[in-house]
């Protein structure tokens, strides 16, 4: 022990010695971070880290932003909202964190957004409720695209086939009421009659008996909204019962395990997907490919498959990290007038145009409507 | 509007079976040992996940299936022998929170072994819908049903008609008096959790195909089976599948006739019911203890 502290002395006089060893010069930028790297939201928040650390470490490998390397210091939340109010008062008061890019989950967004406000720090979140940027925060972003989207780019499809007459049938969980709530307000704005609207447990096993209703009603077309299991047998169910009629999914599906648990019977199932999902399907003239494939190549060396989620994170941290750039340094307030002018910036959820009044800056292309066709995506526009 | 209601029932029946056969499971061991084994659920789930993990090893289905029922009913063994029999002649909520951290520790087990996700177990005869007058039925249904009548027959044969399931029942009434008689009591402990194991992991693997399985599905299960066993009379085998049907043609008519949304509290509603008017459930046995 005394032997090994010896050491680090010297080792540590040698680096002073030759000037490798400064503590102006590399001052780091602190990125705070809070996800849900464990519990049930952890196919979220799993990804999110992985992605933030590949990226820190190769940005600072390549000489951190404007000579200054980038300190990641996150806690996992494990899906607790009250935790995360905790993690993000230390973040803010012990490890005085520049700029925050994170909280996986809506509830966890949320439920920080008052401290954040309060002490004036940018906070870059990982969640899709509208709610998070809508009313529009001072200091608050987002980056993955919201529930509104999806049932926007649903209906438009609705309206291409010229159906108006739907069946939802969605969950029980914080995603699929949100969903639902989405779909029904905006129904009217696209002419569509909601005619169904049958729900489940998240957990149930067998859902004919609500498709059964839907098959005796009038409607023209089913859309489900989920993620998880649920869905896949949904979709299994409606084959079992014959019923002919087309079937949407949200995006929570947007994963080959949906193929996988549905087999057969996710033949002809559209779902408004980003562009991560269908990434070598793109034509090569698409601005957004060389991004998409330069990070699932990143990303897939090191870890399995991407997902969405992980991308989240890519486009977060690259918007802070751009941002910072160009305030030319750490301060807060400059940071976040950086944050809200970014314009065009391509990241993997699509072309991000922030303003004063949009702090999402996505519009409806960044979802793709795909079907599988073949146990695959196919983009159909 | 018929057609509508064949399909309900038939949902329901099929829902229901598999409840039966998990409620099946707890009525054994309580029979054995008074004990209500929560670990239930976590049976089924381990013979759904092993099956599908040795099915994608290139497995043929029978010999997977008997495989995954085998080590399962080993997991059962364990279990007993590690964790219920050192506390044999504790109290009987003492082993009934030993079998919830059993159960629990099953689940983590299963989540290093196989992850968070979702597997799927291909049907055993395609998936072509049958169709039955206006309703539509899958042919793994079918094997549930058929599966489950078999079972429940051998399981009352069994304790009606053998020695071996005599001196299983013998224990729960009169432990000491059993032993008295010459009944090794740790052996039927053994006896039973082994043959519920198996039980469950049947089950897991029969509706594998139609549920997927993931690490954490047997809570949900369990819990199923759970009502189902105490709707009919907890310990009565025949009672625990009659409650396993009624609760799944229940939930499957109220989420079809009332509220997709509420069926499952109109399920726990009747459960509660039915204890507070019939505390030994639908076909349970009064209990009289002499003092």
């Amino acid at each position: 022990m005394m032997k090994n502290k010896k050491w680090k002395t010297i080792f540590t006089a040698a680096l002073l010695f030759v000037g490798l060893y400064s503590a102006h010069a590399a001052d780091p930028i602190k990125i705070g971070s809070f996800l849900t790297v464990t519990g049930p939201a952890s196919f979220l928040g799993d990804p999110e880290l992985k992605t933030l650390q590949i990226y820190v470490d190769s940005i600072n490998a390549n000489g951190g932003i404007n000579g200054r390397p980038i300190e990641l210091i996150y806690y996992d939340t494990g899906g607790k909202a009250q935790d995360a109010v905790g993690f993000v008062k230390r973040l803010i008061k012990n490890d005085h964190i520049d700029l925050i890019v994170g909280g996986t989950t809506s509830g966890d967004t949320l439920a920080v957004i008052p401290e954040v406000e309060k002490e004036g720090i940018p906070l870059i979140s990982l969640a899709s409720a509208v709610d998070i940027v809508e009313p529009v925060k001072k200091w608050v972003f987002k980056v993955a695209h919201s529930d509104r989207m999806a049932a926007a780019k649903i209906f438009e499809d609705l309206r291409k086939r010229r159906l108006t007459k739907v069946a939802l049938i969605t969950g029980d969980g914080g995603f699929d009421k949100s969903g639902r709530e989405q779909l029904l307000k905006l129904a009217p704005q696209y002419g569509i009659t909601i005619v169904a609207d049958e729900s489940y447990g998240n957990k149930d096993t067998d859902m004919t008996a609500q498709l059964t209703k839907i098959r005796a009603s009038d409607a023209q077309a089913i859309i489900n909204f989920g993620f998880g299991q649920a869905p896949a047998i949904v979709t299994k169910n409606i084959k079992q019962l014959a019923i002919k009629l087309p079937v949407y999914q949200s995006h929570g599906v947007a994963s080959k395990t949906f193929i996988d648990l549905a087999g057969e019977a996710a033949e002809g199932v559209r779902l408004p997907a980003a562009a991560l999902v269908i990434a070598d399907q793109l034509p090569n003239g698409d601005p957004q490919k060389p991004v998409l494939m330069a990070y699932k190549k990143q990303y897939e060396a090191k870890y399995g498959p991407v997902s969405t989620f992980g991308g989240h994170a890519y486009d977060g941290l690259f918007i802070a990290v751009d941002a910072v750039k160009r305030a030319g340094g750490s301060d807060k307030a400059k940071v976040r007038d950086q944050i809200e002018k970014t314009k065009g910036f391509i990241g993997t959820a699509g072309v991000f145009n922030m303003s004063p009044d949009d702090h999402m800056g996505l519009n409806l292309d960044a979802f793709k409507m795909v079907e599988i066709r073949n146990g695959s995506w196919n983009i159909i526009e | 509007m018929l057609e509508q209601i064949v399909q309900f029932l038939v949902t329901g029946i099929t829902v229901g079976s598999t409840y039966a056969l998990v409620g099946l499971g707890f009525a054994l061991i309580y029979n054995a040992s008074d004990v209500v084994n929560f670990a239930q659920g976590e049976f089924v789930m381990l013979g759904a996940m092993i099956a599908i993990a040795l099915l994608s090893a290139g497995w043929p289905l029978p010999l997977a299936a008997v495989a995954a029922t085998l080590l399962t009913v080993l997991a059962g063994l364990l279990l007993e022998r590690f964790a219920v029999e050192p506390t044999l002649g504790a109290p009987v909520v003492s082993t009934i929170i030993i079998t919830i951290g059993a159960a629990i520790f099953l689940r983590g087990i299963a989540l290093l072994l196989w992850g968070k996700g979702f597997h799927s177990m291909s049907p055993f005869s395609g998936d072509a819908p049958l169709h039955l007058g206006g309703a539509t039925l899958l042919p793994q249904s079918l094997w549930v049903l058929g599966l489950t009548v078999l079972l429940v027959g051998l399981v009352h044969l069994f304790f009606n008609r053998t020695l071996l399931g005599k001196a299983l029942l013998a224990c729960s009434f009169n432990r000491a008096a059993a032993q008295l008689v010459g009944i090794n009591v740790r052996v039927m402990l053994r006896l039973a959790y082994g043959l519920s194991a198996g039980l469950g992991a049947l089950a897991g693997i029969l509706i594998a195909p139609i549920t997927f399985s993931s690490y954490d599905a047997g809570i949900m299960l369990g819990l199923k089976g759970f009502s189902a066993a105490i709707v009919g009379g907890i310990g009565n085998p025949m009672g625990a599948v009659a409650g396993g049907l009624l609760l799944g043609i229940l939930e499957s008519l109220s989420a079809g006739l009332i509220s997709s949304g509420y069926k499952d509290a109109i399920a726990f509603l009747f459960v509660l019911l039915v204890l507070f008017f019939q505390p030994t459930g639908l076909f349970g046995h009064k209990i009289t203890e002499r003092v």
